[in-house]
Parts: structure tokens; C-alpha cells; sequence
């Protein structure tokens, strides 16, 4: 359409930063300049006031003991950080992200891919299944989590519609026990966020051309040979930022688990989000809640700049880097 | 083939069973009472009971919610679009030194996710007095949601031809009235994609109101979904019905923006 809209004109020379006389350049330079400031600086503002410096007084107040109100004059040094990683339940939340990182590569990306195939093909009423699989990811996490626990009360839904088909034996103490509720919480999250995995990847099979499955169907591929050896490499750079957001996702977890358990039962399902806001809010212990806020952006960020190091440097063409 | 598709069709028919099941519990669980929900969790509503919605939609407390959450999530839609749009013109049509570390800077703010930032972010908040206040939470929201902005709205600015531009400065229009007139209408899905994610973000986000606002009247919809669901828990039908109607507006907007969601995210995710 807009090719159109260019063809039609008559061709126009390119335009002019011809040289002009020294002041009317100088006047348009600083022009450009004003213009610059005018577009770029509020933008800088905002990104600046309350994304970076933020952060950077956390780092401050993470010296010190400070319990929020009041001059800061308790300093401590490390000691908050020491605190925090010496002791059994912030080593727990540690765990406990990384075991739903984890579960989320293992169970969640083969079934989003195994969902977008599926969602891919020609089936009928294939739009309102689309619509279906995304619908949990934009319910709010809180309405989310207020859903899953009443489905999850001892003797509830879950617990009668399992003993209805005959697995009564299953069930369980879902958001009571400590040795399963991690798990009861994951099954929550993949229900919420599948839905995104399968949006980022229908979008990457869109970019798979056509003809190269004909031409592997003709050069006598099957299905699976296709799929496996065609579609999955072309699928590589979306997988690869899907994990990226995924495991990023899983390290900062927090407002389904504070709904749903807050953390417990004895800690079982605390995370390194919720351990902070516990510490941070409820305890009023500000210089440790900024300790910890540091260490988690600090994971975030080295699990971040390797990832992009490694698995990203080629994909990330315009999407998370500079180059274009 | 028709094998394969009889395969799919059982998947596809699993696949709805596990997301809509939980939704038509919440749905129907709402026509109940709590007693009938208490006796069989899992049964259909018999008699239909109407009271527990009426009940929820009669309260203005639904309703401010719904209002709170609103006007949160336009001003920080808003302040995150004409914010970012002006930043990614400037880094895609513009050349000058420092643009690429411009971008670069911007981008860094993918790494710095709202969730970590929140303890340090409310205190900040209160120095600056905007504890209690929309604009404490529709801000920040703004201000996060703006590197995924300029993200997404830079290579689109950029790959749209330069002969646009050079015919309309011949024509005598400034810069600035390029970027009004021609480029922006042009970046309209663009901008719809950006519009969407950071509407959602506000719309959905749990954790800085429940920081900065103290004062229920001042409630966005998560929190008071949430916080209906501690001070009635033993009314399970109300707390459905509230759920249930709450989760409307998300679902709607969803309908309306899901074609839309899929298109611009497609240009992100390749480049």
C-alpha cells in the first residue's frame, strides 16, 4: 500500500542538506538540536526518575540498618547482604525460583510448542481455540490466584472432580503441605502463562515459509521429520527469547504466590520476591528489603547479560539490542 | 491426515477443557449459594441464584475499583506512548552522536523489571509525596513500560521509507510536522501493540498498589479482588461473582486487541 503511494509520485531527487550559507546551517543545527531535547528529554526523565534511580538508592540504603523512618546513620556495610545469604529460608526462595525455572523449560516450552503446532494447523474453529489458550494469561495474577484457591480448598472442586473420575487417591493437601505446594503453584503459573508461550510462537511459525515444508514433503520427510528438522530450527530464535522472558518471569514470581500461600506453609513456597516484601514491608527492615532487591536485580541482570551473550547474540537483531 | 487430525481435535479438546473448566467454575460458582457450593463443589447451579450478582454490581465499591483501575492504566497508557513515540522518532530519524548509546540506555530497562524495583520505588514514592496518589502508581508503571515502547516502535519508525520524509520537507513541513502528520498515522498498529502491552501491564499489576495505596477507596481491581477474597472467605458465591465480573473488562479488551496482539508482536520478536 505504501509502495504504492511512492510509486505514484514522480520521482523527486533526494532532499537537499545541499550546503547552504553557514548561518542558515548553524540556525538549522541548533534547531535539530532543540528538536532533539524537546523529543528525547521527557522520555529521559521519566526512564531516569523512576526506573534507574530507584535502584541505584536501594544499593545505598542496602549499607545500611534502617527501619524506613528517620536519618540514616546505622551503617553496616555487607553485613545485610551476608545476612541475607547465610541464612536457610532466602537460600530456600533462592531454590525455590530456580526449581520453577526450571520445570517452566522442561514442561512448559514442549507443551507451547506441542499447543502452537496444534494451533497452526487447519482445524476447524481453530481461531476460538486461540482465543481459549490465551485467555488465562490476560486474567490479572490476582484474579488468578483468588480463582485457584478456591478451586484448590480441601475437599473443593479439584479434590471432587479428581475423586469423580476415580483419582481420589491423588489428592492432596494442595496449599498446605510444604512437600507439595511448589508444585501445586507451578501447575497455577503454567496454566496462566501458556498462553503467552503459544502467542510468541504462533508468531515465529508465521515467519516459516510455506514452501520449505512442501519442499521437505516432496523430498519425502514426514511429518515429524518436517517438524523436527525444518520447523524447530526456524522456531530457534523465538524459543530462545521465550526462555529468556520465561526464567526471568520465574526469578522475580511473586504476586501468585503472595495471594495464594504467602510463602508458606513454613516457607515451603517462598521466593526471593516474596522473602523481600516479608522482610522489606512487613518486618520494616528497609536496609535488608534494599539488600535483597539488590541481589535479585543483580541475578536478573548476570543471568540476563549471559544469556544475551551466548544464546541471544544472533537473534536479538533490533529486539534487545542496538544493532539493527 | 484424518487420523492426525482426529489427534489434534482430542488435543485441542483437553486444551479447552483445562482453561475454560476453571473459568465456568468461577462463572457458574456465582449463580450458587455457598451452601450449595460447600455440599458439591464441582455441581451446577440448581436453582440459578441471581442475588450474589446483583449484589456485587449494586455495590459502588465495584465500581470505584473498576474506575481506580481505569484511570491508573489510561494515564500510564498514555504517558508511556506519546513519551516513547516522541524518544523513538528521535532514535530512528534523526542522526546524531550517541544515538545508538541513547538506545542502548533505554534498552537496559528490559533488564529492570517493575517486580524488583518495588521496595526501593516506594520509598522514593513517599520523598516524593506520591504515596495515596494515582499518579504514585501510574507513573512508575509509565516509566517501566517505556523500553518496550521505544523497542517496539523504533525499528517499525525506521523502516518506514525516507522518501516520505524528503517529500513532505520539500513540501515545506518541519520535522516536527512530519512526525505529527504522516509518521505517527502511519505507525498506527505499532502504536495499538504498544498501547495494549502497557494497558495490560497497569491494568494487571498487583504489587506497587498494594505498596502505595494504603486506603481501600483508593483500590485498583487486583487488589480488591484480593482483598474480597480475605474479608468474605466464607462467602465463596460472593467472591465468585466478584471474580467473575471483574474478570470482564480484561477479557473484553483481550477479545477486541488479540488479532491486533499477535500481528505487532510478530515484528518484535523478528526485529
Amino acid at each position: 500500500m505504501m509502495s504504492a503511494a511512492i510509486t505514484t509520485r514522480p520521482p523527486t531527487a533526494p532532499v537537499p542538506h545541499a550546503p547552504a550559507a553557514g548561518g542558515t546551517r548553524r540556525r538549522s543545527r541548533v534547531r535539530t538540536r532543540l528538536e532533539l531535547a524537546f523529543l528525547l528529554t521527557p522520555a529521559l526523565l521519566l526512564f531516569v526518575g523512576f526506573v534507574l534511580v530507584p535502584i541505584g538508592v536501594a544499593a545505598y540504603y542496602s549499607l545500611y540498618s534502617w527501619n524506613g523512618f528517620g536519618p540514616l546513620t546505622d551503617f553496616v556495610g555487607l553485613d545485610n547482604y551476608v545476612d541475607a545469604f547465610s541464612g536457610d529460608v532466602f537460600q530456600g526462595a533462592i531454590g525455590h525460583n530456580l526449581i520453577i525455572a526450571t520445570l517452566s523449560i522442561v514442561v512448559q516450552l514442549p507443551l507451547s510448542i506441542g499447543l502452537a503446532l496444534l494451533l497452526n494447523r487447519k482445524l476447524r474453529g481453530r481461531s476460538v481455540l486461540r482465543m481459549v489458550v490465551f485467555a488465562p494469561y490476560v486474567l490479572s495474577e490476582a484474579v488468578t490466584a483468588v480463582i485457584w484457591l478456591l478451586m484448590l480448598q480441601p475437599g473443593g472442586f479439584v479434590d471432587e472432580i479428581l475423586r469423580g473420575v476415580g483419582l481420589g487417591g491423588v489428592v492432596k493437601l494442595w496449599l498446605a503441605d510444604p512437600s507439595v505446594v511448589l508444585y501445586t503453584l507451578f501447575v497455577v503459573i503454567t496454566w496462566k502463562y501458556i498462553g503467552f508461550g503459544v502467542i510468541l510462537l504462533l508468531a515465529g511459525l508465521q515467519g516459516v515459509p510455506p514452501e520449505l515444508r512442501e519442499a521437505a514433503a516432496l523430498d519425502g520427510a514426514g511429518a515429524w521429520q518436517t517438524t523436527r528438522h525444518v520447523v524447530l530450527p526456524l522456531l530457534g530464535p523465538t524459543i530462545r527469547i521465550w526462555v529468556f522472558l520465561s526464567v526471568i518471569g520465574s526469578l522475580q514470581l511473586f504476586d501468585l504466590v503472595w495471594i495464594m500461600t504467602l510463602g508458606g506453609p513454613a516457607d515451603a513456597s517462598s521466593t526471593m520476591a516474596t522473602y523481600l516484601f516479608d522482610h522489606g514491608f512487613k518486618r520494616y527492615e528497609f536496609g535488608f528489603g534494599s539488600a535483597v532487591a539488590v541481589i535479585l536485580f543483580v541475578i536478573c541482570f548476570v543471568f540476563a547479560l549471559f544469556y544475551q551473550r551466548f544464546a541471544l547474540r544472533r537473534d536479538t537483531a533490533g529486539a534487545l539490542t542496538g544493532v539493527r | 491426515m484424518a487420523r492426525r487430525n482426529t489427534v489434534g481435535y482430542l488435543a485441542a479438546f483437553a486444551v479447552i477443557g483445562m482453561t475454560v473448566v476453571p473459568l465456568l467454575f468461577v462463572v457458574l460458582g456465582g449463580f450458587r449459594t455457598t451452601a450449595q457450593i460447600n455440599s458439591s463443589p464441582a455441581g451446577l447451579p440448581g436453582p440459578f441464584v441471581w442475588s450474589n450478582y446483583a449484589e456485587v454490581v449494586g455495590s459502588p465499591q465495584f465500581w470505584r475499583l473498576l474506575g481506580n483501575s481505569a484511570l491508573i492504566a489510561v494515564i500510564a497508557t498514555t504517558l508511556a506512548v506519546v513519551l516513547g513515540a516522541m524518544a523513538a522518532f528521535a532514535l530512528s530519524r534523526y542522526a546524531f552522536k550517541g544515538r545508538e548509546a541513547f538506545y542502548a540506555f533505554f534498552t537496559l530497562g528490559l533488564l529492570f523489571p517493575l517486580g524488583v524495583a518495588t521496595l526501593p520505588l516506594y520509598l522514593w514514592l513517599r520523598q516524593l509525596g506520591l504515596l495515596e496518589n494515582p499518579l504514585g502508581v501510574a507513573i512508575p508503571e509509565a516509566a517501566f513500560s517505556l523500553p518496550v515502547t521505544i523497542v517496539i516502535l523504533r525499528p517499525f519508525m525506521n523502516a518506514i521509507p525516507g522518501e516520505l520524509e524528503d517529500a513532505a520537507l520539500l513540501d515545506g513541513a518541519a520535522k516536527l510536522g512530519f512526525f505529527w502528520r504522516i509518521l505517527l498515522p502511519l505507525s498506527r498498529p505499532a502504536l495499538i501493540t504498544v498501547s495494549v502491552l502497557a494497558f495490560v501491564t497497569s491494568w494487571n499489576f498487583y504489587l506497587l498498589p498494594l505498596l502505595v495505596f494504603n486506603d481501600s477507596t483508593n483500590f485498583t481491581l487486583p487488589l480488591g479482588v484480593a482483598m474480597f477474597q480475605s474479608e468474605h472467605s466464607q462467602d465463596t458465591a460472593k467472591i465468585l461473582a466478584f471474580t467473575a465480573l471483574s474478570m470482564i473488562p480484561a477479557l473484553t479488551f483481550f477479545v477486541l486487541a488479540e488479532r491486533r496482539m499477535v500481528g505487532g508482536l510478530t515484528g518484535s520478536v523478528k526485529g
